[in-house]
């Protein structure tokens, strides 16, 4: 692959798709897959070929776009007209109107704040190109950041854009990338490796799976940009097994970009060698813990190991390796693209960019959002999410799945960056965002919080092991109005245990729902207790 | 350029100490005689600092480090026996204890039993938690040697020794957290291994009455570690 052949691609993707008329894209991302918009797409394609209008009309499968509980959505034209909960059966009256106006029943106002309050970074193609074809990817400027990275930066200078734009990793640590990416550079050794993290184990978390189904090469290039900026040749996707579609993606991008010449031996004919494989998780959670997803990959039993050493300096078979989640690599594109001083303009002074949240729970727009950091609280809840169904009172926003904690109505205004969070007793974390109401019981938050990092501790350290599962089992007693003040207190005492002595991230911060509801709602323990203090 | 140092200054509980670039602080402490409570921790295999009951404060950082495995370094002050630390330790061990089935008083490893030695040497009085009291069950289809789930602490030294040291890599962990267990071969009947070549090193590793030889009866299993440090030594000495 030369410049000019990358630019011949685009070329010539943008004069066929010109000589349409028009363009339906049907979204075939997680959430509408599943509603069935293949068969949606299908009968568009179908009503299309029927009618003849095969060189007139183009029917695209595209990302997510985020509106999930919609779906399934179809998009007329570029943002021309937007269709939610379309069925095979409406594919007649779209096509039918193409040209003359839209199907009123179907349409989805594209002027919702869920829309118009993101800013795309990360997902900037969801939904506008078919993830399953490296030219639509190429025809956005795909793969010219890594021409540009090759060709025109050096290593270093590579590793001071990322350090300039602030980056901070988005799989729930908020180590800084570009300090990450230096270790790993001046580490000794001449085999180095590569590790995207795709594993993604947080209850309800999707932001990875949709990144990877949207835009697989956006994972390929920017982790060939930062093989190239810390000297590695070989790179890892680890995907749990549970995301077939997104493996499928990947491994298409992986065959095409080969294909391509965009990885593999002498890339734009330089000495930049870098080759992909994808390795699959088989589903436990701490298999997305850094070392012991190494241990994974290596075909060993998938737990953690005490660091030092970090896996920038010892990682996989025992050479520096460079591990970072997925949306933490979908970020690094745009920044060799535009630079990191533009990046380092969004957000706020510590948190930097974008983040990719899902929002789930007792919100009218449940789906993949993308806010700025420094966005509040509030503006995500009642403004992108369109506040709380059933006219019932907002109680709680729970971030940061089973490591993180619940906050309360009075920091609704508070910012959203790593340190306010961290502040009020939560963590950023990779992404999970789940709004409560006055009908959630915090209690049982807490034990459900505890019950998954019982069952997903990896049973090698006895805190962590035995301690989730005794306080699982008080949480229970409290729960079922069984528990006494004593309980309570032996509970706060093993959140201590567990936080302090654990060996990995888990087991540490698997005390965090219960510390953070505690914080907040001590009075709903109180009430569920059997006797009172006192009594 | 002054050359790399080689020896490290530190303070173990106040005491200056000086210590090999290479060694845990366990080691540093074990060479003026400070012992920091052990159970996953075995001289002569890998260190995984599973356990945490080797768990130490060191000045200037609010986590806690597994001294097995924690290089020293210079300047380091570390306690070793703070109040704090004795309760994380204490409650460690009661947690145990509360896991599994350890009924001392018909086990053979009585009176030999290093987590028993814990319990004492930590002053354990009774165990605040609930008791678990899972169904565990005995493997007894060895010729020679019979593992009692009840008494395991899946401190893995069994898994450790047998893959590194026998070579044979018998020994495996199956499960995840609580149904996490020792397992021979392709989890089946030890005594049906293809693997295992009777050595019964792990059986002398084993902390508790877990592994144990047949025909030992109740205090009788005693454990005899020496032939590690020789093997060790001998290793050293060859490479
Ligand atoms: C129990 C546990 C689970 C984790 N799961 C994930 C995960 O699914 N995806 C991820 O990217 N990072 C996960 N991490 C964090 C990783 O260990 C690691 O810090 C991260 O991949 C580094 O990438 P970043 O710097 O880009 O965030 C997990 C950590 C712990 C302790
Ligand atoms: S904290 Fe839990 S998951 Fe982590 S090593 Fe210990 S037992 Fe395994
Ligand atoms: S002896 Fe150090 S963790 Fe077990």
């Amino acid at each position: 692959m030369t410049p000019e052949e990358l630019d011949e691609i685009a070329t010539i993707e943008r004069e066929t798709t010109h000589q349409f008329q028009h363009r339906v894209s049907v979204c075939v991302g997680t959430g509408c897959h599943s509603a069935h918009s293949e068969e949606v797409k299908t009968a568009l394609e179908k009503e299309v070929s029927r009618q003849g209008l095969e060189n007139w009309c183009q029917v695209k499968g595209v990302g997510c776009r985020g509106l999930c509980a919609s779906g399934p959505m179809v998009e007329v034209d570029t943002a021309a007209r937007l269709y939610q909960g379309v069925t095979p059966e409406d594919a007649v009256e779209i096509v039918e109107t193409l040209d003359t106006g839209s199907v009123p029943r179907l349409e989805c106002p594209t002027d919702l704040p869920f829309f118009t309050r993101q800013t795309k970074i990360v997902l900037e193609h969801a939904g506008r190109i078919d993830p399953e074809r490296i030219e639509d990817y190429i025809v956005m400027g795909g793969y010219t950041a890594l021409l540009k990275t090759l060709t025109e930066m050096t290593p270093a200078e590579v590793i001071e854009q990322i350090t300039t734009s602030g980056l901070r990793g988005r799989g729930g640590g908020g180590y800084p990338t570009g300090l990450k990416w230096r270790t790993v550079a001046i580490a000794a050794g001449t085999q180095k490796y590569i590790i995207c993290n795709g594993d993604e184990g947080d209850p309800g978390a999707f932001m990875d799976r949709s990144i990877l189904e949207s835009d697989p090469h956006r994972i390929l290039e920017g982790m060939a940009i930062a093989a190239y900026a810390v000297g590695a040749d070989e790179g890892y996707v680890y995907v749990r097994a549970e995301y077939p579609l997104a493996i499928k993606r990947l491994r298409a991008a992986i065959i095409q970009a080969e294909r391509n010449g965009l990885l593999g031996k002498n890339i734009f004919g330089t000495p930049f060698s870098f080759h992909v494989e994808i390795r699959l998780g088989a589903g436990a959670f701490v298999c997305g813990e850094e070392t012991a997803l190494i241990a994974s990959i290596e075909g060993r039993r998938g737990t953690p190991r005490p660091r030092p050493p970090y896996p920038a300096e010892f990682g996989l078979w025992g050479c520096p390796t460079l591990i970072n989640n997925v949306e933490t690599i979908a970020n690094i594109v745009p920044i060799v693209r535009n630079g990191g001083a533009w990046f380092a303009e969004i957000g706020t002074e510590n948190s930097k960019g974008t983040k990719v949240f899902a929002l789930t729970g007792r919100v009218n727009h449940t789906g993949l959002i993308e806010v700025p950091m420094g966005i509040t609280l509030r503006e995500i809840v009642f403004d992108i999410g369109g506040g709380i169904p059933d006219g019932r009172k907002f109680k709680a926003v729970q971030t940061g799945g089973p490591s993180g904690g619940c906050i309360p109505e009075e920091y609704l205004d508070m910012t959203v960056d790593y340190a306010s969070l961290a502040q009020v007793g939560s963590i950023m974390g990779s992404g999970g965002m789940i709004i409560m109401d006055e009908t959630s019981n915090m209690v049982d938050v807490a034990r459900y919080f505890m019950e998954f990092c019982m069952t997903e501790s990896c049973g090698k350290c006895i805190p962590c092991r035995v301690g989730t599962v005794q306080m699982h089992e008080l949480l229970c007693r409290i729960a079922a109005g069984q528990a006494t003040p004593h309980d309570l207190e032996l509970l706060e005492e093993l959140c201590d245990l567990v936080k302090q002595t654990s060996l990995c991230g888990l087991g540490q911060s698997s005390p965090n729902p219960v510390l953070s509801t505690l914080r907040y709602f001590r009075n709903e323990y109180m009430d569920q207790l059997a006797a009172k203090p006192g009594e | 350029m002054a050359p790399p140092t080689r020896v490290k200054t530190l303070k173990i509980n106040n005491r200056d100490v000086g210590a090999r670039q290479d060694e845990t602080i366990l080691e540093a402490a074990a060479d003026v005689g400070i012992t920091i409570p052990t159970l996953c921790q075995l001289d002569g295999l890998s260190n995984g600092g599973a356990c945490r009951l080797c768990l130490v404060e060191v000045k200037g950082s609010s986590r806690l480090y597994p001294a097995c495995v924690t290089r020293v370094e210079e300047g380091m002050e570390v306690l070793t026996n703070t109040e704090r630390l004795t309760n994380y330790r204490r409650m460690i061990l009661e947690l145990l204890f509360a896991e599994r089935n350890h009924i001392c008083a018909v086990c053979v490893s009585n009176g030999h039993c290093e987590l028993q030695t814990l319990a004492q040497d930590l002053g354990m009085t009774h165990v605040h938690f609930p008791y678990r009291h899972p169904h565990m069950v005995v493997d007894a289809s060895h010729e020679r040697f019979v593992i009692d789930h009840n008494r395991c602490v899946l401190c893995t030294r069994c898994v450790r020794v047998c893959d590194e040291v026998e070579g044979a890599h018998t020994w495996d962990v199956m499960g995840r957290g609580m149904d996490a267990r020792v397992i021979t071969d392709l989890s089946q009947p030890w005594g049906t291994s293809d693997t295992c070549t009777s050595c019964g090193k792990c059986v002398h590793v084993c902390p508790t009455g877990a592994l144990f030889e047949k025909g030992k009866s109740v205090a009788e299993m005693l454990k005899k570690r020496q032939f590690l440090p020789y093997l060790k030594l001998m290793r050293e000495e060859r490479s």
